[in-house]
């Protein structure tokens, strides 16, 4: 299988301030990434260089006709802005020429219920709001899913169902994930490739030989928690 | 068709695109900028006076230009785009004041009822349709963008020229208002039905419709108040539109 997506050389700055710096990477169609690192190493930023919404040196290459779904971490949406999710996924659906049946489906895979898909988006809470960004990204049918941060602002039953959520969709739509997320425990579980950030230079490779104490000590500053589930799934 | 029947068309289409103008502009949180952007249009009637060409003319001149520094602040820094904004756009008022005299100054400042040629009517509702076209047809983009520029990225959608193509239709409304409402008050006539509606409405449909019908209300009934007490037309329609606004603030929102 080929590669949905070669990075090579990339480095971002703003100003005088190096955000990325020669960065070199590739993601094999089918396959899950996961990006790791503290806070402000980038990784965010990298994500944004990928869909190219900042400026970057450096190439980045992908397969052709891939489809990119994002999944931003956070958005600053006012409470009482008077758009309902189903306002957001037509929205998307015009723009994609997808049927009107594409919403319906979309919200299936993310199990949002329709009554709550009516009501405005400021009003959700954290995960409901992440679902239906989820459903907006899997609209016009990716083949390439970028999410940042799955589970923030969401509790733990909702983080690991909306975990098992993006792994279903991967095995049954054969999407490449690329995900930031903090949780090491759920990187092993599901990663196939991890990429880390703020080290020089970043490293790059499967969970199991890049996961070591020793580095996890380096890219955090200090020792950070996790259990390895070598043998454990679902 | 009779003068009061063409003005009253004229109005009821440039009410209209303020309204659903107005939508975008509340929901995108540039409501400063709307309403510093009416104001640049002041130097270019004192301009177009001075040197004897339609004002409208001075004025969609002057407006353009004032579109393209905001697009171009949106863009391309990273500084206090709201200052920069208050500044630029307030100079342009007090430029504006310096060249232009008298009564023309009073009228341009608050709108005045107008006696229209019919070639004005028939170009005026021709913009304000194309304006209303634009809006309604892009829709689907604009919303997108609001939510998420790096979404709509993803969506295919081309955010930096989508953004001009708005602001170019946000000056041409305030163009053609400016004749009833004045470059002081043509902003308020495009950010406070909105607001109204954005207080009122749970979905998109129901904020244009809100926004329109109570920009075209007070637009109408402005007009025709302000002509039969002999007032200048801006404030009598903002005052309508204001007074619709705290009304609806005391229907409480349901979420």
């Amino acid at each position: 299988m080929g590669n949905a997506l070669e990075v090579e050389h990339l480095s971002v700055s703003f100003g005088p301030r190096r955000v990325l710096q020669d960065l070199s990477f590739a993601v094999s169609e089918g396959s899950a990434l996961a990006i790791i690192g503290p806070n402000g190493s980038g990784k965010t930023v990298l994500l944004q260089a990928l869909i190219g919404s900042v400026s970057r040196r450096g190439v980045i290459r992908w397969a052709p006709g891939s489809r990119i779904g994002y999944v931003p971490q956070k958005l600053d949406i006012e409470r009482d802005l008077p758009i309902t999710g189903i306002d957001f996924l037509r929205a998307k659906s015009a723009v994609a020429r997808a049927g009107g049946k594409e919403i319906s489906r979309a919200l299936e895979l993310v199990n949002l219920a329709p009554d709550l898909a009516g009501r405005p988006i400021g009003t959700l809470s954290g995960g409901q709001f992440q679902r239906l960004l989820l459903a907006f990204a899997l609209m016009g049918r990716p083949t390439v899913l970028l999410f940042d941060e799955p589970t923030a602002g969401v509790d733990e039953p909702g983080e690991e169902r909306l975990y098992e959520t993006i792994r279903r969709l991967q095995l049954e739509e054969g999407l490449t994930l690329i995900l930031i997320s903090h949780e090491l425990n759920l990187v092993f579980r599901y990663a196939d490739r991890v990429l880390c950030l703020g080290r020089e230079p970043a490293c790059f490779g499967v969970p199991r030989e890049i996961l070591t104490p020793e580095l996890i000590a380096e890219v955090y500053g200090s020792p950070v928690k996790y259990h390895r589930h070598d043998d454990h799934h679902g | 068709m009779t003068t009061t029947a063409s003005s009253l068309a004229l109005s009821v289409a440039m009410a209209a695109a303020a309204g659903l103008v107005g939508c975008f502009a509340v929901m995108r949180r540039m409501t400063l900028a709307s309403d510093a952007i009416s104001h640049v249009a002041l130097p270019g009637i004192g301009a177009a006076l001075a040197f004897q060409i339609h004002p409208a003319l001075g004025a969609g001149a002057a407006l353009l230009l004032g579109t393209l520094v905001i697009w171009g602040l949106e863009h391309r820094t990273r500084i206090a785009t709201e200052t920069l904004i208050g500044v630029v756009f307030s100079t342009a008022l007090a430029v504006g004041a310096l060249i232009t005299s008298g009564e023309e100054l009073v009228d341009a400042l608050l709108g005045a009822p107008a006696t229209l040629r019919p070639w004005e009517v028939a170009a005026g509702v021709l913009a304000a349709l194309g304006v209303v076209a634009f809006l309604l047809g892009q829709r689907s983009r604009l919303v997108i963008r609001l939510v998420s520029a790096d979404m709509a990225r993803t969506a295919g959608i081309e955010v930096a020229r989508l953004d001009l193509l708005y602001l170019l239709a946000f000056a041409a409304t305030v163009a053609l208002g400016l004749r009833y409402l004045g470059v002081l008050l043509m902003g308020s006539l495009i950010i406070i039905p909105a607001a109204t509606a954005k207080h009122l409405a749970h979905d998109l449909r129901s904020m244009f419709a809100i926004s329109v019908a109570t920009a075209v209300l007070s637009t109408v009934a402005g007009t025709v108040l302000a002509e039969r007490f002999g007032r200048p037309t801006g404030p009598v329609i903002i005052a309508i539109a204001a007074g619709l606004f705290f009304a609806s603030l005391l229907r409480r929102r349901h979420s």
